[in-house]
């Protein structure tokens, strides 16, 4: 065994950072009380954007720490980016909400960093139990926040649903870690993927493992078939939490079930292959007709979620660089989407509080005119329609699909996308020819409004300057595949 | 009569096939699913530790110890939300969480 030296542990500089500040936050706020809230979630945000930083300046190329089981590469910072980013604007657009609905306290922030933390340990894991330690870090913050709210049933129940099955895929996904184990005799990922690099028979008993693997990361990335706590726990948690919920633990999931295919089980690709395709279809085809009879928009919201994770596993299905670029840029533009059409959400409200029918939208297009158009913006682009940024999403995944010989999941994805149009555009419909429901509160929150403009520029501009986005995802995946 | 690494490998199968149907097959309380999920975790313990002493490498129990304390902070978050959960409810029938279908 080698000594730990303080070398070691520069890949890990970000990440040690945030938990030392997360501790801190947590002193100050309980020292100063819930009066202090703004000036943690400010420290907050400041603690994501130093940590940002610090991704940015870790050495270049592949670094492992803690004896190889962290590792931080070209495709770890691009998802952390991601993640850190969806996590402090989640902040930022959630204080105003928190004040209003009476939950301003200054656990909140403080959980969306420990959380925060738990998603960059995941990315970067390296080994089975550093994938399944960053998964419980993140895991367990979220059921706080889910049930945030403590006050209201909703809430509670929603963060009791989401805790019975998170932690039943925790227990799915732990099972296959142990079979793994056992039928590889390693937990590392470089280790487990020597083992295949010959060719050899594979064990029955490790393909089991691998198949309790992928479902319990199916539970967290809410891939069909297990997806049924998403639609609930969308409804119930608070749309601040909903907003976090959709974006940044989604992306990270996302992030963990591509390396925890591709790094170990790489040369197994024809064998998880089908699971993927099995799922990314089911996600495809529930996420647009499940949605179409929704009248909750955060459940909406859900379905839709559901669908876009069928589209990111087409990327991974394809297991090819290109797939893997495709899923990361699919991720960065689900980001920016999402994020505007929270913002919307977010700033749903009339005088007597939240609303979260979709008919409270109707006639918005002559209320607020600017945010009818950023919401159509965001709209057009999660129904893929070009030259939106989701559009290009959903074509670089498609692509690297067809350049696999995966045709028959290529048209199920173009359909589903045909399909799931209907209800975006239903939402346009409502907001710009439905007449006016009760007129939303005004102004809208600054931070919300920055928010929501800075989203749909980047939506509606993406096409024009491509290309950092791509150079760095296609940097990302190349560092994956052959590190 | 040998006990081998495959009699350990049934016998956290079978309990972690009981957790699973505890939690889906449970009607009663919520309580049980609790239990249940402890049951699907100290299935895969077994399964760990008896990994490990079979290939005798030391990293299974060192995975056990470390699920062993997760599972610990799982059961504490839970009862908290189930507490927080009674408070505004009054029950914990799981019959009774229906606000939201699905």
């Amino acid at each position: 065994m080698t000594s730990l030296g303080a070398a070691d542990l520069v890949p890990v500089i970000p990440e040690l950072f945030l938990a030392t500040a997360g501790m801190a936050l947590l002193m100050l706020g309980v020292f100063r009380g819930d009066g202090s809230t703004r000036f943690v979630s400010t420290l907050s945000v400041l603690s994501l954007a130093i940590a940002f930083l610090l991704l940015g300046l870790l050495p270049e190329g592949r670094t492992e720490a803690f004896a190889g089981m962290f590792v931080t590469d070209a495709f770890a910072v691009f998802v952390k980016s991601l993640v850190l980013l969806g996590s402090a604007l989640t902040i930022v657009m959630s204080s105003a909400y928190i004040r209003s609905e009476r939950m301003e306290r200054f656990e909140f922030p403080v959980l969306v960093l420990f959380a925060t933390l738990g998603m960059m340990m995941m990315v970067s894991a390296n080994d089975l139990m550093s994938l399944y330690l960053g998964l419980e870090l993140q895991s367990l913050a979220l059921y706080v926040l889910a049930a945030f709210k403590r006050e209201s049933t909703r809430a509670t129940e929603a963060g009791l649903k989401y805790f019975v099955l998170g932690a039943l895929s925790s227990g799915m996904l732990l099972y296959g870690c142990s079979l793994i184990y056992g039928f590889a005799g390693t937990t590392s990922f470089p280790l487990i993927a020597g083992l295949f690099a010959g060719g050899v028979e594979v064990s029955i008993g490790l393909i089991v493992g691998i198949v309790f693997l992928t479902a319990g990361l199916a539970f967290k990335v809410s891939a069909v078939p297990f997806h049924m706590w998403t639609p609930d726990v969308y409804e119930g948690a608070p749309t601040a939490v909903t907003a976090f919920f959709a974006v940044a633990p989604k992306i990270a999931a996302l992030g963990l079930f591509v390396r925890a295919m591709i790094a170990p089980f790489g040369e197994l690709a024809d064998e998880w292959r089908q699971i993927i395709v099995l799922l990314s279809v089911a996600s495809i085809a529930l996420g647009a007709v499940a949605a179409i009879g929704q009248s909750n928009i955060k459940r909406l919201m859900a379905y839709s979620s559901i669908g876009h994770v069928g589209y990111a596993l087409i990327g991974l299905a394809a297991g090819t660089q290109q797939g893997v670029r495709g899923v990361l840029i699919y991720l960065a533009i689900y980001l920016a989407m999402n994020v505007g059409a929270f913002a919307v959400i977010l700033s749903m409200r009339v005088k007597n509080g939240m609303v979260e029918r979709i008919e409270d939208l109707g006639g918005l297009a002559q209320s607020r005119p600017m945010m009818a158009a950023a919401m159509a913006i965001f709209m057009f682009s999660l129904a893929g329609i070009p030259p939106l940024a989701g559009f290009f999403a959903k074509f670089y995944v498609l692509a690297a699909a067809i350049d696999a010989g995966l045709y028959a999941l290529a048209v199920i994805g173009v359909i589903g996308s045909v399909v799931g149009a209907y209800y975006y555009l239903r939402i346009i419909k409502i907001m710009y020819i439905d007449p006016q429901a009760e007129p939303l509160e005004k102004p809208m929150h600054r931070e919300l409004g920055v928010v929501l403009t800075v989203s749909a520029l980047f939506t509606l501009l993406f096409f024009a300057y491509p290309a950092p986005l791509l150079a760095g995802a296609e940097a990302a995946a190349a560092s994956l595949l052959s590190p | 009569m040998i006990i081998g690494l495959s009699h350990y490998l049934t016998l956290a199968a079978i309990l972690f096939t009981l957790g699973i149907f505890g939690i889906f097959l449970n009607r009663k309380n919520v309580i049980v699913i609790l239990m249940s999920i402890e049951l699907m975790l100290l299935a895969v313990n077994i399964n760990l530790v008896s990994f490990s002493t079979f290939l005798n490498d030391l990293v299974g129990q060192v995975f056990a110890l470390f699920v062993l304390t997760v599972a610990a902070g799982e059961a504490a978050i839970g009862l908290a939300i189930l507490v927080v959960y009674f408070r505004t409810r009054g029950s914990i029938a799981v019959e009774d969480i229906n606000l939201m279908k699905g």
